[in-house]
């Protein structure tokens, strides 16, 4: 299963890594990492059938996370992968936001990785 | 004969007696003037009842001589001692007829003429000289009433002067009194601006709380994962370690990672403390001493603070940061407390605007938030700018006034560019200025001295 991470924090990919080392190794995920919004707009051009499952951090500069929850949705209507959404402001009015928009989950910061591992297995 | 002495001792006396103004000056010496007056109306009087004429011939000169002699022995009478002396000419040919007389009868008798005619210009010479005393007199009387005069009019004045002076003691206290509470006033006032001055910090305090725990909370989150992970990672060390057969490749990978876990950990570490120190700057009373601090880091913190603390605040707020840091700047001396407050001030300015304008035209517009940093010949540039809603000129004009504030009532204190301005001018000698255009930007350029 090809998992997309969007985070502006460059270390979330080393700490995914670390996480997910027994599945990565395994086989069972695969991660890719982008650190904008605008970033993983252009790869999912690019792996657009490959990626099922997208994690996005809600607040970045530029494009946000909501933001571009929005474009995935418009833009593929049709074949829409699975969207978590993370903020490190867990507020209602941000959570109602998303899923509004069409998030399929929404976590708060900090992640919990055992809770994510089991989410991520439930959706495969 | 004798009448005329008589006429001339008695108007003498009244005359001395008015001269030298006895009645009110010399008590004493006046009941004497006036004992030889009634002596000298007696003698007269007395030249009747005895009718011994003889000797009053003797009697009247030597009495005029006699009074010619008091007027030079007491200094009172010095006034009338030159016009005494027009006596003496009269009184002393009328002593010498009488003596010659009295001597040679024969001779006197031949000589009639002359000794009544010397006797005669005598006379005639007291009336002159009376007469031109009392000219001169009059002359003096003249001159002494001009100098009462002028004293009255100095005494006037003097009364006026010392009036004035009462006046002016009055007004300097009421002046005094004026100054003092001017001052108590002017220190009230201080009290109130420092407070205000503290009010101010406390409420960008406020702002950059919820900033700061995001701040804090991401390296935070860090640090607990990757000491998890790391955890993990070692557990797996030791049961690789007890297998008979060692994979020394997953060994060496998992030792890799943990090193590299324990530096992220150190990484993330570092900056919450640089964050907690930070804000403990801001909030601590400024040292007022310079010092020598990187620029380029403070403007990238202080970018990142101002942009969580409105994100902390306005949940759906995004926006572009972009740091432009001149790698050469190097450190520049500045009071770090004070310059923070002016940058996290202006940033946060930058950012309101840039998030009013997204409100107002949320579909095709890119909110961002420069910071430049500029090393110049002599100087340090500092641009914050912002593609926000900009001021019209009549903001503009105003924004360095204390307490002038577009913010609602209750969201700012309206001081916060006024004390900037005292800081980068006051505190820095550097300039401060605005170039805006309304509904497209805003530019604050800083340049500090170097």
């Amino acid at each position: 299963m090809n998992i997309l991470v969007v985070d502006d924090e460059r270390d979330v990919q080393t700490l995914f890594e670390q996480r997910f080392r027994r599945e990565i190794r395994s086989g069972e995920f695969q991660f890719f990492f982008t650190f904008s919004g605008e970033e993983a707009l252009s790869c999912l051009e690019k792996e657009d059938s490959e990626i099922v499952l997208i994690l996005s951090d809600i607040n970045m500069p530029g494009m946000s996370g909501l933001e571009l929850l929005q474009s995935i949705r418009q833009t593929h209507p049709h074949s829409p992968p699975v969207v978590m959404m993370i903020t490190a402001y867990g507020d209602d009015e941000t959570h109602a936001q998303a899923l509004q928009l069409g998030a399929n989950d929404f976590l708060t910061k900090p992640l919990n990785f055992g809770e994510l591992k089991d989410k991520l297995k439930e959706t495969l | 004969m004798s009448t005329t002495s008589f006429l001339i001792a008695f108007f003498f006396i009244n005359y001395v007696r008015k001269a030298i103004q006895s009645e009110s000056k010399y008590p004493e010496l006046d009941r004497l003037i006036v004992s030889a007056r009634y002596f000298t109306v007696g003698l007269f009087a007395m030249m009747f009842i005895f009718d011994e004429i003889a000797i009053f011939r003797f009697i009247w000169p030597s009495y005029l001589i006699f009074l010619v002699w008091v007027s030079h022995e007491r200094d009172e009478l010095e006034p009338v001692r030159s016009t005494s002396l027009s006596l003496l000419p009269y009184a002393a040919i009328t002593l010498l007829g009488e003596i010659i007389r009295f001597v040679a009868k024969d001779f006197y008798q031949q000589f009639d003429d002359f000794f009544e005619a010397g006797k005669f210009f005598a006379f005639v010479w007291v009336f002159i000289l009376w007469l031109n005393n009392r000219k001169q007199e009059k002359a003096l009387e003249a001159e002494r009433l001009k100098l009462e005069k002028q004293e009255e009019l100095g005494r006037i004045t003097e009364e006026q002067r010392s009036q004035l002076e009462v006046l002016v003691t009055e007004r300097t206290a009421e002046l005094r009194l004026q100054k003092e509470e001017l001052e108590k006033a002017l220190d009230h006032l201080k009290a109130t601006q420092n407070q205000l001055i503290h009010a101010e910090k406390m409420a960008s305090l406020g702002e950059l709380t919820a900033g700061i725990a995001h701040e804090i909370q991401n390296p935070l989150n860090f640090v607990n994962n990757f000491s998890e992970v790391s955890v993990e990672l070692v557990e797996e060390l030791k049961e690789e370690s007890q297998k008979p057969e060692q994979d020394t490749e997953l060994i060496h990978e998992l030792l890799t990672d943990i090193q590299q876990n324990l530096q992220k950990i150190q990484h993330h570490g570092k900056r919450a403390d640089s964050i907690v120190k930070g804000m403990l700057q801001h909030s601590r009373t400024s040292s007022g001493q310079k010092e020598n601090v990187d620029l380029n880091a403070m403007a990238d913190e202080y970018l990142r603070l101002a942009y969580h603390g409105l994100r902390a605040k306005d949940k759906a707020f995004n926006a572009k940061m972009v740091p432009e840091l001149d790698p050469t700047l190097g450190k520049v001396n500045v009071l770090p407390q004070d310059l923070g407050r002016v940058l996290l001030n202006m940033l946060t300015n930058a950012f309101y605007a840039v998030s009013e304008k997204k409100r107002q035209q949320p579909q095709g517009y890119d909110p961002t938030v420069w910071i430049v940093t500029q090393s110049r010949p002599g100087q340090v540039v500092i641009r914050i700018r912002d593609n926000g809603t900009g001021m019209p000129e009549s903001v503009k004009q105003k924004i360095f006034q204390p307490f002038f504030t577009t913010k609602p009532t209750g969201q700012g204190t309206g001081l916060g560019l006024s004390l900037s301005y005292d800081i980068i001018t006051k505190g820095h000698g550097g300039t401060l200025e605005v170039v805006t255009q309304e509904g497209a930007f805003t530019e604050f350029i800083i340049r500090l001295p170097r």
